[in-house]
């Protein structure tokens, strides 16, 4: 057996997060942050390494270390791969971020976002059901830490909200999880994609997972621990949980329901439609009158997690391979929006937008960030959202010409809202002295935004790098899902020529 | 069978036994002063016990069996037993004074509880569940001038004996209905139908039965013997008289009416999501962390029930994998519950002074964070194993309804013991604690803590095995 690289992207930082709880802050700032490049190292070495075109599942280790039920099964394919590549990229940003934010209790905030990370890493990486589960759950229990203890004032009921909102909705899905388990003879998550589950057994366990994601993506109307949890999150916790943990939602919808139940999935399309429909105006129009800049991001996070789920149950090429670049996309950009609040967080501690103003005049490369993730966000073509979003929308197009009208509003209305907090923010004059006399970005600062815009240029301008692993398995989810596609109301049906000319033909020859 | 095989098979309770007299004399003799003493040779008694099990077979005529399924559940009793008299020396020493006669009470109880486990007929059954229920009256009135001590163990006596009152007329309803006594005689007298006195001598053994493990609607006693009891033995109610109850709910369920699961079934289902909601909801009030543990545990049988209401031989191996988990968290946070003592060296419950535990003692504040969470059943602890065994058991059974509501009620739990987390992580820190440095404690506290952490997941294949061999036993 080569080398379990994928045990050890997971084990690396749980041993880190227990050591680094006994170090000095300062010590353990520089032990979080040497672990995750090291990560971050790993994860590339992954992506160099992945094999496109390969087998499907690559990396695979198998170990029955837990008995009977369930065990310890790691192997990914394309999708896996690119979202560990998120994953591992985010987290030495987020240590950055908090470098100096975070002044209490530094080592067992570092040890939080450790475990987090390697549960993270574990979700992605699992191939059986319960390993799956167990990972997903988990990260519940860092992430309360992180917004309960360093999160801002109202923080108690966010992490409340979050812990139990999420948690209500995995439970039910455990319990489809044991029945399919039970049903199957099997937890093994590449066998459960071929398993075709009886057809009436399909909705109810479609519903018990879409109850679970649903709340992790989240979709409206049970997006409401979001801003919550978003608006008191410390700044790298937002990043972690816009960047990562929502994308948890889209992968649960492209690994479990779509594939698992595809005739569930057609035919309940209107539900993930209609819910999304909803959310890409009604977020949006939320969006617009929100006076805390970090809401304002929570709530178009909502909108484009809608174009995700939009995408996916299209049931086109298309429409998976845009939500797929959109889940990264945002991973990236929603994160340096993110960074950007806190940037001007930690300077005036405040998130209302009012406080803000001609930031242009004494923060010009700060404002150029500003600028350049708010235009990725409203979807500037040359830029990573861009992509994803229009092959989302010439998806759903083809399946539905209403949905596609109606998500095109919501970019219109997403570039209303971003344009317009920017213009408050950045344009304009300060609102106060404090707010005139802030110091541009340091170097520091710096190392944490260029790398993303980096990432979001060539994400934007060169999309292939980041799809070509990824194809052969919306190929593969194609094959289980296509045939029993639901039929689009806008696809251009083909004429018959020669029918034609026959007809005509016949026609000329009666006048003879 | 011979009288003296008979006897070989009953080893464990007669070293017990003699251990429990012999020590008896030992303090009348030497007095309070040789406490130490007796509760180190009480340990070494419980382990010489553990020792002998392993001779399997039936002794005295059907009266008592000696299985895979008491040689399970009865190392688990020797355990919660020995775990309690340990932590008892510290306590009483600080709070009240130290009594010999503590570690003879628990030998004697336990002495029942093996009674109870291996029992085959109604009436070792009930002679079994009285020795051990009249050791632990005294016990909750060990201490004899705290006034709430003395309450709890009026109350425990009186709910007992009017639970047992119901238990035994129950049995003799069975017994007139079916004309023995024996399981296997009830089980065939059940096979050809279920008579209506049969049916009432189900329902009341089954409700004697439910007091003793505190299921709904027989738990109005717990929150108040649990707050009353000195913590040390309220450690050992929430752990070894638990599991010998519910094992031997297990084997009169399957072994004397396994023949008509139809007629249990239900109740158990009742019993099961009433005590998972109600033990949930009536935690969420609670200021007093003995009775939050009280609540705790009420919620916790109602878990265990689901695993039974299956009625299947997996269900059986779950409920038992459930009770091991179970009494390691609980054993841990009563000893966590020991370690909160105020300034002046007294032991404080309420749950307040938890306040910013996090910053003034990391250590154990970590420790209770992992049976918070393990209790709440959220992975990577180990406490969601036991959950998902129950659920994996109920599911195959096909009790989806009772699978969906208990697990959504489970959320319910997930509350308070979050509250926990948030009182002891976000809060601004309280007084600071009495430091206790007892090495019997931290010990206790670090074992079960491990036990219950990711770590634990490694001894899945061994557990599954044990209680699988465990339930097989029984079919």
């Amino acid at each position: 057996m080569s080398f379990p690289i994928l045990s050890t992207m997971i084990l690396l930082p749980v041993v880190a997060a227990f050591l680094t709880i006994f170090l000095s802050a300062n010590a353990a700032r520089w032990a979080a942050l040497g672990t995750t490049l090291a990560l971050f190292v790993l994860g590339i070495v992954l992506w160099q390494a992945y094999d496109i075109g390969g087998p499907q599942w690559q990396f695979v280790e198998q170990a029955p270390i837990f008995g009977q039920r369930f065990s310890w099964a790691l192997g990914i394919d394309g999708i896996a791969l690119m979202l560990i590549v998120l994953s591992v990229f985010l987290m030495p940003i987020c240590i950055l971020a908090s470098w100096e934010s975070i002044q209490k209790r530094v080592p067992e905030y570092m040890a939080a976002f450790l475990m987090m990370e390697a549960f993270m890493i574990g979700v992605f990486a699992a191939q059986d059901m319960f390993l799956f589960y167990i990972f997903f759950e988990a990260g519940l229990i860092p992430m309360y830490l992180i917004i309960g203890i360093w999160g801002g004032a109202d923080r108690i009921k966010a992490s409340y909200k979050f812990f139990l909102y999420t948690l209500i909705g995995s439970l039910v899905m455990l319990v489809a999880m044991l029945w399919m388990a039970r049903e199957a003879g099997t937890s093994d998550i590449p066998t459960l994609l071929q398993y075709n589950f009886p057809v009436e057994a399909q909705t109810w366990l479609w519903f018990a997972f879409f109850a679970s994601f649903a709340v992790k993506m989240p979709m409206w109307p049970v997006h409401t621990w979001l801003p919550d949890a978003h608006v008191q999150a410390p700044t790298a916790g937002s990043v972690i949980l816009a960047g990562v943990l929502l994308k948890m939602g889209g992968y649960g919808f492209i690994r479990f329901s779509l594939p698992m139940f595809p005739e569930a999935s057609a035919a309940l399309v209107w539900v993930v439609f209609g819910m999304s429909m909803v959310a890409v105006v009604y977020t949006s129009l939320v969006a617009l009158v929100q006076s805390d800049m970090k809401k304002l991001i929570a709530y178009s996070s909502v909108a484009h997690m809608a174009f995700v789920t939009i995408g996916l149950f299209a049931f086109n090429r298309q429409g998976i391979e845009g939500a797929l670049i959109v889940m990264l996309a945002h991973g990236l950009v929603s994160g340096a929006l993110f960074l950007c609040v806190g940037v001007i967080y930690d300077r005036l501690h405040t998130r209302e937008i009012a406080r803000y103003g001609g930031l242009a005049n004494n923060m010009p490369y700060y404002a150029l960030f500003f600028l350049f993730f708010t235009m990725a966000s409203v979807g500037l073509p040359g830029l990573a959202n861009f992509v994803g979003e229009f092959l989302a929308l010439v998806g759903a197009y083809e399946a539905n010409s209403w949905v596609a009208a109606v998500a095109t509003l919501g970019i219109i209305l997403g570039a209303a809202y971003m344009l317009w907090l920017y213009r408050r923010v950045a344009f304009g004059t300060a609102a106060g002295e404090d707010t005139a006399s802030m110091k541009d970005i340091t170097a520091r600062e710096w190392l944490t935004l260029a790398p993303i815009a980096a990432a979001t240029l060539w994400m934007g301008v060169y999309p292939e790098s980041f799809m070509a692993p990824m194809r052969n398995d919306v190929t593969a989810i194609l094959a289980r899902i296509e045939p029993v596609a639901p039929h689009g109301d806008a696809k251009l049906k083909m004429g018959d020529p020669k029918k034609l000319a026959k007809a005509h033909e016949a026609a000329h020859g009666e006048a003879h | 069978m011979s009288i003296a095989a008979s006897l070989l098979l009953t080893l464990p309770e007669i070293i017990l036994s003699v251990s429990a007299i012999a020590l008896m004399l030992v303090a009348a003799f030497a007095g309070d002063s040789a406490t130490r003493f007796v509760n180190g040779a009480a340990v070494a008694a419980l382990f010489a016990a553990f020792l002998s099990l392993g001779a399997e077979g039936v002794a005295f005529d059907g009266l008592y069996s000696a299985d895979a399924f008491s040689d399970f559940a009865k190392p688990l009793i020797y355990l919660a037993a020995g775990v309690s008299i340990l932590l008892s020396t510290r306590f009483f020493a600080a709070e009240d004074k130290l009594r010999a006669e503590y570690s003879v009470l628990i030998l004697l109880a336990t002495v029942g509880m093996g009674m109870m486990v291996s029992a085959t007929n109604l009436l070792t059954l009930y002679v079994g569940l009285e020795l051990q229920s009249l050791a632990a009256y005294v016990l909750a009135s060990f201490m004899r001038k705290d006034q709430r001590s003395a309450e709890a163990g009026l109350k425990y006596f009186v709910l007992g004996a009017l639970a047992s009152g119901i238990l035994l007329y129950g049995i003799s309803l069975l017994y007139g209905f079916s004309g023995t006594t024996d399981y296997h005689g009830v089980a065939t007298a059940l096979a050809d139908g279920v008579g209506m006195g049969e049916l009432f001598g189900i329902v009341f053994v089954l409700s004697g039965l439910s007091f003793k493990i505190a299921a709904v609607p027989f738990h109005m006693w717990t929150p108040d013997v649990y707050e009353g009891a000195p913590t040390p033995v309220t450690a050992y109610f929430g752990s070894a008289p638990k599991v010998a109850a519910v094992a031997l709910l297990v084997r009169v369920t399957i072994e004397a009416m396994g023949s008509a699961v139809t007629s249990w079934q239900q109740i158990l289902i009742f019993t099961s999501l009433a005590s998972i909601i109600l033990g949930a909801v009536g935690a969420i009030g609670q200021t007093n962390i003995k009775r939050l543990l009280a609540y705790s545990s009420i919620n916790n049988v109602g878990f265990v029930l689901v695993g039974l209401a299956a009625g299947t031989e997996a269900g059986v191996s779950a409920t038992m994998t459930y009770m091991v988990i179970y009494v390691l968290m609980t054993l841990g946070s009563f000893a966590c519950v020991l370690q909160m003592r105020a300034a002046d060296g007294r032991h404080v419950e309420d749950i307040a002074s938890l306040a910013g535990l996090s910053r003034r003692q990391p250590a154990l504040a970590a420790a209770i964070a992992i049976f918070m969470f393990s209790l709440a059943g959220i992975p990577p602890l180990l406490g969601f194993w036991a959950k998902f065994v129950v659920f994996d058991a109920a599911v195959a059974a096909g009790l989806m309804p009772l699978a969906v509501i208990g697990i959504a009620a489970s959320t319910i739990g997930a509350f308070y013991y979050l509250k926990i987390v948030k009182i002891m992580y976000f809060d601004e820190p309280a007084e600071a604690y009495h430091p206790v440095g007892s090495y019997v404690e931290s010990g206790v506290i670090a074992l079960t803590a491990l036990a219950v952490s990711p770590l634990g997941y490694l001894a899945i294949p061994m557990l599954s095995a044990a209680s699988a061999v465990a339930a097989k036993a029984l079919f």
